[in-house]
């Protein structure tokens, strides 16, 4: 059994620096409320009293189709094509540049996400193992050690490990709040830079989340225009992770920085060439132990650089073989596509409102596999320290593992990550239940508004079973039921 | 934008660290243009720079047809499917890491056993020499290795953490033998420019060399890495692949049973199914470290490079059937001993000689007598007229920072055996060409000596000497009426 607490007067030295520091985050809250869940995982049977994951970012809601897939499609099955065995083909190709085949359907699948309203060149894909691998890559590629990079908040908690860890490069967060939504603004931007520049950082470029994460908005055309003209102004990168961009369920619809270029025509600034897409088909298609990645840019300096490094992360050529053909199928990619946002969308219907009917509110949103919740009207005091006494009562007293605003680094205390398609409509309703419960039961001290409610007869806040129609919602036969656990 | 990249992007990326500028990739280039194919191109040119294992395919495919189970996309194992999908865990599948544990075990004569609890995943070997320096070592810190190495090093260790590789040289006199006298050597002449040596990396069994490294030296690196409190990197990804006597010695057993007192916490080996297997395209590197710090720092960085669950799951599946590995592996051994020995011999033929070696799928071959003069350059030319007129891709040994010109590695286990035996013909026409014009060369220079002061060439003489080697190659610069003769 490998000891986990390392020696640290005899290692500092031994090890090197980043070894010994722990730039990688994973002490922060998002990571341990995780190890919390590994201790003790909620299960229907074997362990009801567990505690929920709600914090893994998942899309388990349509397996079932691709494993549909899978049966119709023999030749895809035990490396084969058209009946011949590719098990020596595949086992020996290891080229960085990837299979032809499979960034072709890539390419398509990518640009029919975008209502083939953006054309992607296969030869502008880089493969890597994951957008993990992807994002850092990038950043390798982009900055120096010490170099900068400006992301708006709140944002992915695994940024700090991905975008900074081996790579030296530094964050500074674009502040962004709740009085508009959380969007984007110049002169957050402004603000960003000058204070990197007080730092004596210089920045490399500006990286964004679209559709968002945590927030599961997508990007209002305007501020992907406000984003293009502030690189354009600074000379700078922009880096956009679209790797929700599969999971956009309802108006306005997902619009890539891609299609935003493009509009604007071929101008003399270059632009172009320094705006790259991160993308992978861990969220949309929900596989993300097949490690697949990719930075799409038309940079030739990028991917020339970008596809060398990704020698240290190539996607397993027995998986770039299945997805090829699968993502080949164009019936197949037009039905998932179809089927999996409008399951996206229902899901997050049945938390929201489940939410709203215990007086929580969500930011609303229309993309990702998450809500962004303001649960401060459970919290004792408006401050982060609030947050954190909030955050480690729902994990350990009411057994959800939700991830706190600050370990997204969020300016406002109080919000939320709520994660709801990793799981099946009556887990949900377990979640849902047990905040409930709490809530109530944490009535004192609530929001004034709901101080009537929790005033009120029990059974308001309570709920039996007639109350939430989440058993009613279910049609029978719903692809919903199967994909439950 | 474009013409300002060199400012818009990092200097990792502007930079030559990757390797790939270099001249060596001229015979890659060479291959790519015109590859040989034994019914389509015969006169192309046989790829011999490419250390892969194609000798054995054929049974892990006969294995995979047999266990439709192993994979999840069959009727067989279709109900692992959406676990292993969603299976992003960087420990990895607990079956993996046992079934990897016992098989690297196994490769060792079961003369070890290994924890299954420290096997940390990465990105193919590739990823984990990355991995492995970013975890022990920091910018400007240096790795010793000795000399010849496997050229992608320099990128593996450098490019991104921004280590140093310095060589410990070795020789031909003792068989390209690693001596503590020239270890010792190459760390006093580190620390005396500064420089911080963090590790020292073997590859065991060797590339290029096709030797193992013996009880002893390995031995004299566990106690030297524990004196100075360096690491030891061990790279044993061709373990598995070691076809004939002496039995291959790998750092875990030297730790365990020759030198139990030296220090653990420096002991780490990078492995891999590249080789032994002829897996490369299935990217499956593991770091095996005996650091409780450090197997947990490359688990989290093995993030950057997870292999794919399906195919953990199907070699988890593959390496855990004991009986089919054993035959696997003596199998593999049979097949690479019977390519080494008919390669080895088709060469000595013709008087070259080889490095005697019992591992690997390449042999470090010797045209030290084939050079113009003992220098780099002239091991280049001798090269580029390998490449282009005899047309096989070979690896110049000065690309392996061998200090001595002449050798080269000639990759043999990826082609099959009529492509061998075009390749042997050549080499034999190439070399008895070339002794016959070296004889001839030594008549005429006999005779010009005999002569009194230098001629001049006449065209016509210039033309027929030409015509005979065949070539417009730099070899024609020694034809007999070349001043330099007469200088040499």
């Amino acid at each position: 059994m490998v000891s986990m607490v390392a020696d640290e007067k005899a290692q500092p030295q031994l090890l090197s620096k980043k070894a010994a520091c722990n730039s990688h985050g994973q002490d922060s809250s998002y990571f341990l409320g995780w190890e919390e869940y590994e201790k003790n995982p909620y299960d229907p049977v074997a362990n009801p009293r567990g505690i929920i994951q709600m914090g893994l970012a998942e899309n388990q809601l349509s397996f079932d189709l691709l494993e549909k897939w899978l049966e119709a499609n023999p030749d895809a099955l035990g490396l084969r094509r058209g009946g011949a065995s590719v098990f020596r083909e595949l086992a020996l190709f290891q080229d960085y540049h990837g299979m032809p085949a499979f960034k072709n359907a890539l390419a398509r699948f990518m640009s029919e996400q975008r209502g083939f309203r953006v054309t992607f060149d296969p030869s502008n894909i880089v493969l890597t193992a994951g957008a993990t691998s992807a994002n850092e890559a990038l950043v390798f590629c982009l900055a120096d050690h010490g170099d900068a990079f400006l992301i708006p908040t709140p944002y992915y908690p695994g940024f700090d490990r991905d975008l900074k860890w081996r790579t030296g490069a530094e964050i500074v967060p674009v502040h962004c709040t709740s009085a508009n939504g959380f969007r984007v603004t110049r002169a957050a931007l402004d603000d960003a830079y000058r204070r990197a520049q007080k730092r004596r950082l210089r920045v490399k470029g500006v990286l964004i989340t679209n559709p968002s994460n945590p927030l599961g908005t997508t990007s209002p055309r305007a501020d992907l225009e406000l984003l293009l003209d502030f690189v354009a102004a600074k000379g700078i990168h922009l880096v956009s992770d679209e790797i929700y961009s599969g999971t956009a369920f309802a108006e306005p619809g997902f619009v890539s920085v891609l299609e935003v270029l493009a509009a604007r025509g071929n101008t003399s600034d270059g632009l172009s060439e320094s705006v790259h897409v991160v993308y992978s088909l861990s969220k949309d298609l929900g596989l993300p132990g097949f490690r697949v990645g990719a930075i799409y840019s038309s940079n030739p300096a990028v991917v020339s650089a970008a596809t060398k490094m990704s020698s240290f992360g190539l996607v397993s050529s027995q998986t770039q073989h299945l997805l090829a053909s699968l993502l080949d199928d164009k019936d197949f990619t037009r039905r998932y596509i179809a089927e999996n946002t409008r399951r996206i969308r229902e899901r997050r219907e049945q938390l929201a409102e489940g939410l709203r009917a215990i007086g929580i509110e969500c930011l609303e949103s229309n993309a990702g596999l998450f809500c962004w919740v303001r649960m401060r009207s459970l919290m004792r005091s408006q401050s982060f320290e609030g947050e954190m006494e909030l955050w480690k009562k729902v994990v350990f007293e009411v057994g959800l593992n939700i991830s706190p605003g600050s370990s997204c680094h969020c300016r406002e205390p109080g919000w939320f990550r709520v994660c709801f398609a990793n799981m099946s409509t009556k887990t949900l309703d377990v979640a849902l239940q047990r905040l409930a419960d709490f809530a109530e039961a944490n009535g004192k001290g609530a929001h004034p508004t709901r101080r009537g409610l929790a005033g009120g007869p029990a059974r308001t806040m309570s709920c039996p079973a007639g109350r939430f129609s989440w058993a009613n919602r279910l049609t029978p036969g719903s692809a919903d039921r199967k994909a439950e656990r | 934008m474009a013409a300002n990249s060199g400012e818009l992007l990092s200097r990792i990326a502007t930079g030559d660290g990757h390797g790939e500028n270099s001249s060596y990739f001229d015979g890659w280039k060479a291959y790519d243009m015109n590859p040989f194919d034994l019914h389509h191109n015969r006169d192309g040119v046989i790829q011999m720079g490419l250390a892969e294992n194609q000798l054995s395919l054929d049974l892990l495919e006969e294995w995979s047809l047999n266990h439709p189970e192993a994979s999840i996309c069959t009727a067989q194992g279709a109900s692992q499917f959406r676990r292993i999908a969603n299976f992003q865990d960087y420990h990895g599948l607990p079956e993996f890491r046992e079934a990897m544990a016992k098989f690297m075990g196994q490769v060792r004569g079961g003369k070890v056993t290994f924890d299954a609890d420290r096997v940390v995943m990465c990105g193919g070997a590739t990823g984990a020499q990355d991995t492995l320096a970013f975890c022990l070592a920091d910018p400007g810190d240096a790795y010793l290795v000795p000399t010849p190495y496997y050229p992608a090093f320099d990128r593996d260790c450098c490019w991104r953490s921004g280590v140093k590789l310095l060589p410990i040289e070795c020789h031909s006199s003792n068989g390209f033998a690693l001596t503590r006298e020239a270890l010792v050597s190459a760390y006093d002449g580190a620390r005396s420019q500064g420089i911080r040596v963090k590790g020292i990396l073997i590859t065991n069994p060797s590339n290029p060399l096709g030797t193992i490294m013996g009880r002893a030296t390995l031995a004299m690196l566990a106690e030297f890495a524990t004196e100075r409190r360096v690491h030891l990197i061990s790279d044993e990804i061709y373990a598995g692949s070691v076809f004939a006597k002496p039995d291959f010695v790998s750092i875990a057993e030297v730790v365990e049973r020759d030198v139990p007192g030296c220090d653990r916490d420096l002991v780490h080996i990078a492995y891999s199914l590249s080789k032994d297997f002829g897996l490369p395209g299935f990217r499956v590197g593991i770091i095996y470290s005996y650091n409780d710090a450090v197997v947990a720092c490359a688990r989290k960085m093995s993030s950057f490079g997870l292999v794919s669950s399906q195919t953990q799951y199907f070699l988890a599946k593959m390496l855990s059937d004991h009986e089919f590995m054993a035959r696997f592996l003596a199998e593999s051994k049979r097949r690479l001993a019977a390519r080494h020995d008919r390669f080895t011999s088709g060469l000595r033929e013709v008087g070259i000689g080889c490095l005697h070696g019992n591992a690997g799928l390449f042999s470090w071959m010797d045209l030290r007598g084939m050079l113009r003069e003992k220098t780099p350059e002239a091991e280049l030319e001798l090269w580029r007229v390998i490449i282009h007129k005899v047309k096989l891709n070979v690896s110049p040994g000065t690309s392996f920072h061998c200090d001595e010109p002449g050798w080269f590695r000639v990759c043999h286990a990826n082609m099959d055996d009529a492509t061998m035996e075009v390749a042997l013909d050549r080499i034999r026409c190439f070399v008895r060409k070339h002794h016959h014009q070296q004889q001839q060369q030594k008549a005429k220079a006999k005779l010009w000596a005999a002569r009194g002061p230098l001629h001049l060439s006449l065209p016509r003489r210039g033309g027929a000497a030409a015509s005979h080697l065949a070539l417009s190659s730099p070899l024609a610069l020694l034809s007999p009426q070349s001043p330099m003769v007469h200088a040499s």
